[in-house]
């Protein structure tokens, strides 16, 4: 048993293929990796979205923001 | 040198790993950059040089011995045959200079035309793998920065880099290595072989260094320390990204025929071959190189909530936990095993620092020992029952293979150095004292660079008319 159906080198690599483990997988591999790039994106949003309202909610009387603005 | 095509292969292998040495110097200077910017202002200058001389202290020690090592060594020896003899790697043989690839007076068993490749790039290959030692040690040098005494670490950089990481590379990442014959072990791009014996080195490192003054709260639990300058961090880090595609294009064989390797591989077929003289692509290990890294960012991002510093560190790790199987993996599987072990090692570095009170200040042993242990590991599961070689009585990829591999190199890098760091230790060569961190390494060259200034603005000021 292999996990890429190659148990020797001993072949012609003219008659060889693809080489990576779980072939036959691939649209299950494709979704996984959607499913992931979305969730970045929802957590994402989420992690900034709550750092805005933090922000919003820091610096009542604007001193900190006039020194921001005055380091440039 | 007969015959156009003979020459042409021999010439491009030849520029293809001089081209990797260039490439990988970036790696140095991403490392110095970095270490740098996350030492504080009064440290700078004995943190670049303590980065720095490694290299030419781990470069005169690989030519004399470390080059010998990695061939002399694939058996054990004691445990698949004796030492191997290796006259082109002894610094007193013609060809550790400069030489015309013709066979040498008294060279026993070499053809002119083994003479032809191999004489040639015999110094290329030296500086390949040298490059790879002075990595190997350079990463140990991040992690103790500000308290380690400059000679204690270049001691271990040359232990590190041209003793042990040779050592194993000779066992484990040599076409005829033990490892590889006995226990199938696979590790194409060197996640045990060099990162996971640095980040063992390291941690030894630490536990008998122990932690900057000011790290821990007399609670015991742990301070932040920040980088002085995040953009130099980062800057370094995106040079060591760069510097890694000459890693990785050195960690293959360009160009090779079927006959070449024994005969095992029928046909016609020229191909790249990795360490083992398996078959892969420079192609696969793009594809694997940008989506494992990529993977590595992204989950960095979410996990540090957009920490600059983790979010390049994680893209970094997802390189080196995928490293071990990125020649045959799916690009998918590269970003996904890249996402993940990062995530576990971020999660390992701050239960260590606060259970174990170890002080790793750039995260070393979590990025390269804790994620060059894993991918060795997951790799061994995700390359069951492939062939480890085109050789043939070689063991087949396999789990426990790869996981005993996996300690073999942790321990490799941690147990000598933790005997070498606990005799400087005993001898006070390891630490600086108390009052020398508080008042920064750097206090008299900056007391002297001051009183320069001082004394030459004096000079120019009585010089106005």
């Amino acid at each position: 048993m292999s996990t890429n159906g190659m148990e020797s080198w001993a072949v012609d690599l003219k008659d060889v293929g693809a080489i990576y483990p779980f072939q036959g997988s691939e649209v299950v591999m494709v979704i996984i990796g959607l499913v992931f790039w979305i969730g970045w994106h929802v957590l994402q949003t989420r992690h900034e979205s709550a750092e805005i309202e933090a922000d919003m909610a820091a610096d009542r009387t604007g001193e900190e923001t006039r020194k921001a603005i005055d380091r440039h | 040198m007969e015959g156009n095509l003979n020459a042409l292969t021999t010439i491009f292998t030849e520029f293809y790993y001089w081209v990797t040495i260039v490439m990988m110097f970036l790696i140095h200077v991403g490392f110095c950059m970095y270490e740098v910017g996350v030492s504080r202002r009064r440290n700078h200058l004995k943190t670049l040089m303590k980065n720095a001389m490694a290299i030419p202290l781990v470069t005169i020690t690989f030519y004399f011995f470390g080059w010998w090592i990695y061939f002399g060594f694939p058996n054990g020896p004691g445990i698949a045959g004796g030492l191997v003899t290796a006259p082109f790697a002894e610094p007193w043989n013609p060809l550790m200079g400069t030489h015309l690839s013709g066979v040498n007076p008294g060279e026993t068993g070499v053809t002119p035309t083994d003479a032809a490749l191999w004489h040639r790039l015999n110094g290329v290959f030296w500086g390949a793998f040298l490059l790879f030692s002075i990595t190997t040690a350079s990463i140990i040098s991040g992690s103790i920065i500000e308290r380690a005494r400059s000679g204690a670490f270049w001691i271990v950089a040359v232990l590190v880099g041209s003793v042990l990481w040779i050592l194993d590379a000779s066992w484990g990442w040599h076409p005829q290595g033990w490892m590889v014959k006995l226990w199938g072990y696979h590790d194409a791009y060197a996640s045990g072989v060099v990162h996971a014996i640095a980040g063992g080195a390291a941690l030894a490192f630490l536990i008998v260094l122990g932690p900057r003054i000011g790290k821990f709260r007399p609670d015991g639990t742990a301070r932040d320390i920040p980088p002085h300058n995040v953009w130099l961090v980062t800057i370094g880090l995106f040079l060591i990204f760069t510097g890694f595609w000459g890693f990785y294009a050195a960690c293959n064989i360009p160009l090779i025929s079927p006959a070449t390797i024994a005969g095992q591989i029928t046909g016609e077929t020229w191909t790249a071959t990795n360490i083992y003289l398996a078959p892969t692509t420079l192609s696969a290990i793009t594809f694997n190189f940008l989506m494992s890294l990529s993977g590595g960012m992204l989950a960095g991002y979410i996990v540090s909530k957009g920490d600059p510093f983790w979010t390049f560190s994680m893209g970094l790790c997802g390189v080196i936990s995928t490293s071990a199987g990125n020649d045959l993996y799916h690009p998918i599987q590269a970003l996904l095993i890249g996402a993940i072990i990062p995530t576990i090692c971020y999660k390992l570095h701050y239960f260590v620092e606060r259970r174990f009170k170890i002080d790793d200040a750039v995260g070393a042993v979590a990025v390269h020992g804790y994620g060059g242990f894993l991918g060795v590991v997951v790799a061994g599961f995700m390359l069951w029952g492939q062939p480890s070689s085109p050789y043939e009585g070689f063991a087949h990829i396999n789990p426990l293979g790869n996981f005993a591999g996996a300690v073999l190199m942790f321990v490799l890098g941690f147990v000598p150095t933790f005997v070498v760091c606990k005799i400087l230790n005993s001898m006070n060569l390891l630490r600086v004292p108390a009052k020398v961190e508080l008042e920064g390494v750097d206090f008299a060259l900056n007391h002297a660079f001051e009183a320069s200034v001082r004394e030459v603005g004096t000079a120019e000021k009585a010089m106005i008319k």
